[in-house]
């Protein structure tokens, strides 16, 4: 009987894992945002990842239906701000192809050049921000050091760093600034010299691929079935690019690859993103030399009337592809305004593959998704 | 054997991101992006399509280009403008003319669209650079655009 006693308290039989939550964020600095995740885990070992969104809601989308189709743009700003133009875009060529609106090429040209000097800017960024994650400091000022090129190119022809709300249903705000031709070609010529450091510095690193390499691995199937899209679908062998598939803007004059990767895992979507940043680089080589000559919009009427129906447009933004879908009763607000946003589809494969990893592990791959939390929100 | 070609790995690559960061340690002030702010404020010079503040220029005058059309009021998506404007008498024509009262801007609700300068008609405001426009009391971010005693420049028209 005594003996038995004591085999129950022994350290050894009473020593049972037992599952239990923390709770990750919502200010945590690893979840790039206000998103809170609760984690259920066993020791080091993730058992389940909840992620609890809503935090940095605006609703945006009831917004729309009070304001203009003028005054919608600049509120796409705020949702996934580091593709901002490029979400700007969305809206306005929703609306232009409503109104059955042709934009002159110098409009699209610049368009096209714009939204992949935010896509660079966006992935310098996540770059930076990736290193960081894995406790490389140093990627972070490189990151952002070249990013500063891209946001004064972008403050001095659109007047803001990050929310420019310069397209307009109809074209563009302004004339593009003088300097930007030669700013963009400064540009170029600096971040060639500059990719292949990143490389050098990170992608080499034997630390950084044993961190990345065959963690949170995604297969083909699921991220299809899940929806994702952008660089973490193309990572795993889905071919999705809404570049490609549904061009816009001047983005069909332009040949490019489309970055291609069949791992899946964290390390394949890191090179997607590199790879990525030189395809942007060639297309804005492209097109940069021959800007044609033209006006920088088209006279719409001061309020703007959708004719009735549905319409919808997508295109890629750093993060993926993003959804406009606009009803319309034909007054000067939309009926309804629905964002289909990246981001959403892309975390909600998060708990898929960090489940069984490390708690290290999933700031990785959470990196390597690329959240942008008021892009999930809205 | 793998064990020590994964510590010859590790080394090497090592060294490789070292060379990328000795070369700029040593190189330090070469193509530096960091800003002395706010020990270069005097020299600071903000691109000119800078989206600071909204502001309406009057001339020496103190006469400036608002007719009172109310096109920036509408444009704006968050009521940051409001303009209280009134009909008086035109003493050469006789016609009853519309004139602001006041052009009330307030800074601490504008998200910097720009909607406001790009719709106005006579470009009777437009964008300040300046941005340190932290106060005290949120009641000082709320501006009236014209100047007290300002009027509109003659032969600008609706
Ligand atoms: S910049 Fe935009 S938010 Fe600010 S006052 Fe003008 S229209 Fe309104
Ligand atoms: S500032 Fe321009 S748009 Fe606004 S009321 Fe005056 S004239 Fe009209």
């Amino acid at each position: 009987m005594e003996t038995a006693t004591l085999n129950n308290t022994s350290p050894k039989s009473n020593f049972k894992s037992e599952e239990y939550f923390i709770n990750m964020g919502p200010q945590h600095p690893a979840t790039h945002g206000v998103l809170r995740l609760l984690l259920t885990i066993d020791g080091e070992i993730i058992k389940k990842v909840e992620p609890d969104l809503g935090y940095i809601h605006r609703s945006i989308e009831k917004m729309c239906e009070k304001d203009s189709y003028q005054q919608i743009v600049h509120l796409t700003d705020r949702m996934d701000y580091l593709s901002s133009h490029i979400n700007n875009e969305a809206v306005c060529l929703a609306v232009e192809n409503a109104l059955e609106l042709e934009v002159p090429e110098r409009v699209q040209v610049i368009r096209t050049i714009l939204g992949e000097l935010t896509r660079l800017s966006s992935h310098m960024l996540w770059w930076g921000v990736m290193g960081m994650d894995v406790g490389a400091l140093t990627t972070y000022f490189y990151g952002f050091r070249d990013r500063e090129m891209i946001n004064d190119i972008f403050e001095e022809t659109c007047g803001a760093r990050l929310t420019m709300n310069y397209n307009i249903p109809g074209g563009l705000m302004h004339d593009i600034h003088p300097n930007f031709v030669k700013r963009v070609k400064e540009f170029i010529a600096h971040f060639k010299t500059k990719l292949p450091e990143y490389d050098r510095l990170l992608t080499g690193n034997v630390i950084f691929q044993k961190r990345t390499k065959g963690v949170g691995i995604l297969s083909k199937e699921d991220a299809i079935n899940f929806g994702a899209s952008g660089p973490v679908a193309r990572a795993s062998g889905y071919s999705c690019d809404v570049r490609k598939y549904h061009p816009y803007s001047a983005l069909d004059k332009v040949n490019f690859k489309e970055a291609l990767d069949t791992a899946g895992d964290s390390f394949a979507r890191y090179t997607v993103r590199i790879r990525e940043m030189w395809e942007s680089l060639s297309i804005i080589e492209q097109l940069i030399d021959n800007i044609p000559e033209g006006e920088h919009k088209v006279a719409t009427n001061a309020v703007i009337k959708l004719p009735k129906g549905d319409f919808y447009q997508k295109v890629e933004t750093a993060r993926g592809e993003l959804g406009v879908y606009i009803i319309s009763t034909g007054t000067k607000n939309p009926h309804r305004v629905k964002f289909r946003s990246p981001g959403l589809s892309n975390l909600s494969l998060l708990n898929h593959i960090a489940v069984g990893g490390k708690i290290g592990d999933l700031v990785a791959t959470m990196a390597t998704i690329d959240i942008v939390v008021p892009d999930i929100d809205r | 054997m793998s064990y020590f070609s994964e510590i010859y790995d590790g080394i090497k690559t090592l060294l490789t991101g070292m060379s990328v960061t000795g070369k700029y340690f040593l190189n330090s002030r070469k193509g530096a992006i960091t800003q002395q702010y706010p020990d270069n404020r005097d020299t600071l010079q903000m691109f000119d399509r800078f989206r600071g503040e909204v502001v309406m220029p009057h001339d020496e005058n103190n006469e400036h280009s608002c007719t009172g059309c109310q096109k920036c009021e509408l444009a704006c998506p968050n009521g940051s403008i409001e303009i209280i404007w009134d009909r008086v008498v035109d003493e050469e024509t006789g016609k009853k003319k519309k004139i602001i009262d006041q052009h009330i801007y307030h800074l601490g609700m504008c998200t910097q669209c720009g909607l406001c300068v790009d719709a106005c008609p006579s470009d009777a405001i437009k964008w300040a650079q300046n941005f340190e426009n932290s106060v005290y009391d949120r009641t000082q971010l709320t501006r009236v655009l014209n100047k007290p005693g300002s009027k509109v420049r003659a032969g600008v028209e609706e």
